[in-house]
């Protein structure tokens, strides 16, 4: 018998814990630079389009998926796969969803670390009289790891993420997204406010803050028809909503059998599309914009959303004095933060479950295995940072594996399970009528619209193989081929076990 | 504001917040399922 009797403590601790699972640093830092860059307001017609085609149907597959693995005492998706169809390689392909947890984990937990010291920075008024270049200079320094701070941080970070799992599901999981959401969308709308409200001329802003919003929303439809805008559309729907990651089907496992999917993936996805959406876009550019005006703002979003949180808003914040900038540097870094910690959480749950599920390890032991191997994965992204090890675990594990494996989910569910099952499980125990268009959309429309999101990634993969930038990135590269292949024969071995011991759905 | 912007701004605000709102909602009212007896019961599949 598995050792694994987890389960959610109420159903708003989990619509809050996969909501939560969901919003990320992205939400705040991704979307509105993609906005920008893809067409302004016009962007979220496609990007709200993608949402219903491809996300929500994702959704709905992972719940279920989940939700039907659990019936059979699988909490990870080697074994959901497994369990869905009688090919023995979907188990091998069911790996993407253990190998990316831990290789999205390894780095993530460090960019987490750096909300958190940023926080505490913030209170502490490091910040207080830099200059923009004072206040740059400190990141560049922070993440060249030209004190020992980070490392503290980070290593703060990996034990409250594995003391907060090693307290299970309702006891740490759910309590953190009972706590971290209802903040993390109070601050967010405290700064959105703030920023929304900035007037020219008070505090040092040279815009009003609707001027930012302005230039975020402002639609060019002429760029509405074009390939790449629909690519990122389609790429940012899909990062925001952690599918392809194996989380979702880990957090539904724990489901009964008859608890509904379909309302509570529609909640936890739309709760994600607010966060993003409503308050990702009113923070960071009505607050750049306001004090550094549209053409200084359209130079930095080129090199992305990190720079513009971490190089700039701190110095930004100073401007409203030092009590408010304190207070809002802690708002800023501490949502980012909770969205960080959530989706971190997520991605420990299922190597836990797999672990207890097929090795029967206790809870703590697979919280504190799964924290050292993140220690161990983790550091090459921190201290080879500026080598680009970092970036290369993003691409590779955050990104192609994430459309690898919702290709794969997609085909499986439905047309090897079966669209005839498969609507069968969306629908059981559902507390909404799921329209029944989205049954030809989960068969025809959604693998489609992955195909060509994986197709047009192709050119970008290649080029990144034949082109290493250097050794250290392709000791990384080879670190995560072999991680992928590691788990695999760990996977075998679960597999030989089940089979002496005759357990088998 | 341009006008153009302000109605895709309040447009999208309200489309989604009202999807987000009636959704949540939908959840914290849902009636609770009562258990069923037995996991077999539970279970058409098994």
């Amino acid at each position: 018998m598995s050792t694994n009797k987890e389960a959610w403590g109420s159903r708003v601790g989990l619509v809050l814990a996969m909501a939560g699972n969901a919003v990320g640093l992205g939400n705040f830092l991704r979307f509105p630079v993609q906005a920008i860059k893809n067409g302004g307001g016009s962007f979220i017609i496609p990007y709200l389009v993608c949402f219903l085609l491809m996300g929500i149907p994702l959704l709905f597959v992972e719940w279920s998926m989940g939700r039907f693995g659990g019936k059979h005492g699988h909490h990870s998706t080697p074994f959901i796969l497994d369990s869905m169809d009688k090919r023995k390689f979907w188990k091998y392909l069911g790996v993407f969803g253990i190998f990316t947890n831990i290789a999205v984990a390894a780095y993530y937990c460090y960019l987490e670390s750096w909300t958190l010291s940023y926080a505490y920075h913030s209170v502490a008024g490091t910040f207080a009289g830099m200059t923009q270049e004072g206040v740059n200079d400190f990141f560049t320094n922070y993440v060249s790891l030209g004190t020992s701070q980070p490392i503290v941080f980070w290593l703060i970070c990996l034990v409250l993420n594995t003391w907060i799992l090693s307290r299970g599901l309702s006891g740490g999981v759910e309590i953190v997204a009972k706590i971290g959401m209802p903040l993390l969308i109070f601050f967010g709308v405290f700064l959105a406010i703030k920023g929304v409200t900035l007037t020219a001329g008070e505090q040092g802003a040279v815009n009003d803050g609707t001027v930012g919003l302005n230039f975020l929303w402002t639609p060019n439809f002429d760029t509405i028809w074009e390939p790449k805008v629909w690519l990122a559309a389609a790429g940012q729907i899909f990062f925001t909503l952690s599918v392809g990651m194996g989380s979702i089907h880990c957090y539904a496992s724990y489901l009964k059998s008859k608890d509904d999917v379909a309302l509570n993936a529609m909640s936890a996805g739309w709760m994600n599309e607010f966060v993003e959406v409503v308050l990702g876009a009113a923070i960071v550019i009505p607050i750049s914009v306001g004090y550094l005006g549209i053409a200084k703002v359209t130079e930095l979003v080129q090199n992305g959303g990190l720079g513009l949180g971490f190089r700039s808003l701190p110095f930004l914040f100073q401007n409203w004095g030092p009590t408010l900038a304190a207070v809002a540097g802690f708002m800023w870094f501490g949502l980012l933060f909770f969205a960080g910690i959530t989706s971190s959480l997520a991605m420990g749950t299922p190597v836990m479950g797999f672990l207890q599920d097929e090795f029967h390890w206790k809870r703590e032991k697979a919280a504190w295995t799964f924290g050292l191997i993140i220690l161990l994965l983790g550091a090459p992204a921190v201290f080879f940072f500026n080598e680009g090890v970092f970036d290369e675990y993003d691409y590779w594990a955050g990104e192609v594996a994430l459309v690898v494996f919702a290709v794969t989910e997609i085909i499986l569910f439905s047309w090897v399970f079966g669209m005839d099952k498969g609507w069968k499980e969306i629908n059981a125990g559902a507390d909404i009528k799921v329209p029944t268009f989205f049954r030809f959309i989960i068969k025809y429309i959604t693998p489609f619209i992955l195909l060509v999101v994986l197709l047009g990634a192709m050119p970008g993969i290649l080029e990144k193989i034949a082109n290493p930038k250097n050794s250290a990135v392709m000791i990384a590269r080879f670190g995560l081929l072999a991680l992928y292949v590691g788990i695999c024969y760990v996977v075998f071995l679960a597999y030989k076990k089940r089979v002496r011991e005759g357990r088998f759905h | 504001m341009n006008n153009s912007a302000l109605m895709m701004w309040l447009s999208t605000v309200l489309i989604v917040g009202s999807f987000c709102g009636y959704f949540f909602y939908r959840v914290l009212t849902a009636k609770k399922k009562s258990e069923p007896d037995s996991y077999s019961e539970n279970d058409e599949q098994a």
